[in-house]
């Protein structure tokens, strides 16, 4: 049994006047301990709100989560508030995408990984002090005991990034979920925050939802893929399976659309034509269609389901054939 | 660790740690206002204001209360001497020092002006505080309360609670003065505790299993409490002209041996305004320049706490 099971996860955004928006469709992915398993999409696919409805913190007016999650045999989604209060930085830790808002800023960074170790682990004070400058000293932050007193301002978008990760970390979650870790830093820094993360999931044997947009991170980081459109899943392979050899249309184009180092001088970009807002619902066709170069007519009349392929899953009428892909652009 | 790694990334965090170490937030406002002529202005006025309330009793040349020149005074006749050596801003109708008078009117007034915006600060959070934590019907009963506290006048309302009491005194003027602000602040907080209830670094929080009240107290409340604080600076001044206008309306404390500003006022204005024009004029400059003061840097503190003005 994989440490998370996430079945049939659906989240229904209900505004009174408006028109359900299902936001997660049905979406079912497991992730096993020290394994990172990435969600990737462009904006509003639903990645961060699986997030959020994994940790329950969807507020309750407005959403339906229905589906399960079960964390080693328990369904989440069904546990009392209190109990998953308890469980939420104890088995399960969030870091968010951009480290400075997700911060307190008037509070030290100590007293804010002080705050989760009395919490969950019961240390008295001045232990979770020591035990925060470890923490702090294995993200590595420098001169951990003297950062314990400062506030978040006062500190560089990469090491709030990693005082974000050791607060997360302080209970020594089993599953990790990053939300977009790098977004909000510069690519220098984005590195190490990954490596940060690489080196975590190896040493502690954490598992990792890797969340974002970029596919460099997911190239560098995860082991299985889950490419998300629409809400739903459309692909899911290894990685070096997805890179090497992407089925659905949507995968190719965005692995087409990254600018590359050997391209020749003045050879355009490839973008995916359209935007979400083209999208057609799911229910009577396929929600990528209108932007797809492969469409048939089948796409706009019969919803694809989510097939065996190739190893991995494929939700796609019309794939694209691997010599097509060939070389479509491992970075 | 990796050590490659290591080696590469601490010269950039040094550097960028550096640059970017300095202040605490209360710090960087401070030095904000020092710069701040209008802030300077404001700062000293209060300062002095409050030095003159504390040791009024050693700076007021005589006793406020001893009918000095009782006998010079006849106000069937309209006649009550002017400043003179010693009176340097002459007496009232009862023959008392005007100067002394002013000068202890100043403890009444900042007494009444501090505990009013102290009472309405308190009251006007608990109630805003337990509305923006709650939210639900919780949040709506009281917000609805409030908001008929805010459909009155606030001169209005405040004379309303004065009239309510059979035997008006100080702490009377106080608890009306109060309830003016109470409404004010408990709907500032509210705000900035809704917004901070949306925030992302309250989300993270909450993703860490951090317990319901920490995060009203912890996290939540102190975020909230830079426009309340602001706001508890200028209330100051409009209490104090409110007190003043309710003592001048005599709905204050009745007893007229005691000196305050507002009684005083009163009394220039409704008894020997016409023969002495400048009794009325002294404590009203002294509201107005200490109401000012207390404005000057309300102003200028909410201008330093804005995170928009920032450089």
């Amino acid at each position: 049994m994989a440490l998370l099971e996430v079945r049939d996860l659906k989240v229904v955004f209900q505004r009174r006047g408006e028109q359900p928006f299902t936001a997660v469709d049905e979406i079912s992915f497991d992730v096993e301990p020290g394994q990172t398993v990435g969600l990737v999409g462009e904006s509003g696919c639903g990645k961060s709100v699986t997030s959020l409805a994994i940790m329950r913190l969807l507020a309750k007016r407005g959403n339906k989560v229905s589906g399960s999650v079960s964390f080693e045999g328990t369904d989440l989604l069904t546990l009392p508030d209190k109990e998953m209060r308890d469980r939420r930085g104890r088995d399960l830790g969030m870091v968010f995408q951009d480290p400075l808002s997700s911060l307190n800023p008037v509070i030290p960074i100590g007293l804010q990984i002080t705050e989760v170790l009395e919490r969950h682990r019961d240390m008295p004070r001045k232990k979770a002090a020591i035990e925060a400058v470890e923490l702090l000293d294995k993200v590595g932050i420098p001169d951990p005991s003297r950062r314990l007193s400062e506030y978040p301002h006062q500190l560089s978008g990469g090491m709030r990034q990693r005082a974000l990760i050791a607060i997360a970390l302080a209970c020594r979650p089993r599953l990790l979920i990053a939300d977009e870790p790098t977004t909000a830093l510069d690519v220098t820094i984005q590195a190490q925050i990954l490596a940060l993360l690489r080196e975590l999931v190896q040493d502690t044997g954490t598992a990792l939802i890797m969340i974002t947009h970029d596919l460099g991170v997911v190239a560098g980081l995860c082991d299985e893929v889950n490419v998300l459109y629409g809400g739903r899943i459309v692909e899911r392979a290894q990685r070096h399976q997805l890179f090497a050899e992407p089925r659905h249309p949507y995968t190719h184009g965005l692995l087409a659309s990254i600018p590359r180092l050997d391209a020749g001088r003045g050879e355009k970009l490839v973008p995916i034509k359209g935007s979400v807002a083209d999208n057609i619902p799911w229910a009577g066709g396929c929600a990528f269609a209108p932007r797809c170069p492969n469409a048939l007519e089948v796409c706009r009349e019969s919803s694809p389901q989510l097939v065996p392929d190739n190893g991995g899953l494929l939700r796609c009428h019309n794939p694209v054939r691997p010599a097509v892909a060939a070389g479509g652009g491992a970075r | 660790m990796n050590t490659l790694l290591n080696k590469k990334k601490e010269p950039i965090d040094k550097l960028a740690a550096a640059s970017a170490r300095g202040h605490s937030l209360g710090g960087e406002a401070l030095r904000r206002m020092l710069r701040s002529p209008v802030a300077i202005t404001g700062g000293v006025i209060t300062i002095l204001f409050v030095l003159l309330a504390i040791f009024a009793p050693l700076l007021a040349p005589k006793d406020p209360l001893t009918r000095y020149l009782q006998d010079k005074v006849n106000m069937g006749r309209g006649i009550i001497p002017g400043a003179m050596p010693g009176y340097p801003l002459g007496v009232d109708d009862f023959g008392r020092d005007f100067l002394s008078r002013l000068i202890v009117g100043a403890q009444q007034t900042l007494l009444v002006g501090v505990l009013a915006t102290l009472i309405g600060v308190v009251v006007g959070m608990i109630l805003g505080g337990l509305a923006g934590a709650f939210g639900g019907w919780v949040d709506t009963l009281i917000m609805r309360v409030v908001d008929v506290m805010l459909a009155f006048p606030s001169l209005l309302l405040a004379v309303s609670i004065a009239a309510l009491f059979a035997k008006p005194s100080q702490w009377t003027v106080i608890l009306a003065v109060s309830m003016i602000g109470v409404p004010i602040f408990a709907r500032l907080l509210r705000g900035s505790m809704l917004a901070q209830r949306s925030s992302d670094h309250v989300l993270a929080a909450t993703s860490l299993g951090v317990k319901r009240r920490s995060i009203v107290l912890r996290h939540m409340l102190p975020n909230s409490l830079g426009p309340v604080i602001v706001q508890a600076t200028l209330t100051l001044a409009t209490s104090i002209i409110e007190a003043a206008a309710l003592s001048f309306l005599g709905l204050g404390d009745p007893d007229p041996s005691r000196a305050e500003w507002g009684l005083m006022l009163g009394n220039a204005a409704h008894k020997f305004l016409e023969i002495r024009p400048e009794l009325a004029y002294y404590p009203a400059i002294a509201i107005i320049v200490v109401a000012l003061g207390f404005t000057l840097l309300g102003e200028s503190l909410r201008e330093a706490l804005d995170p928009k003005n920032r450089r």
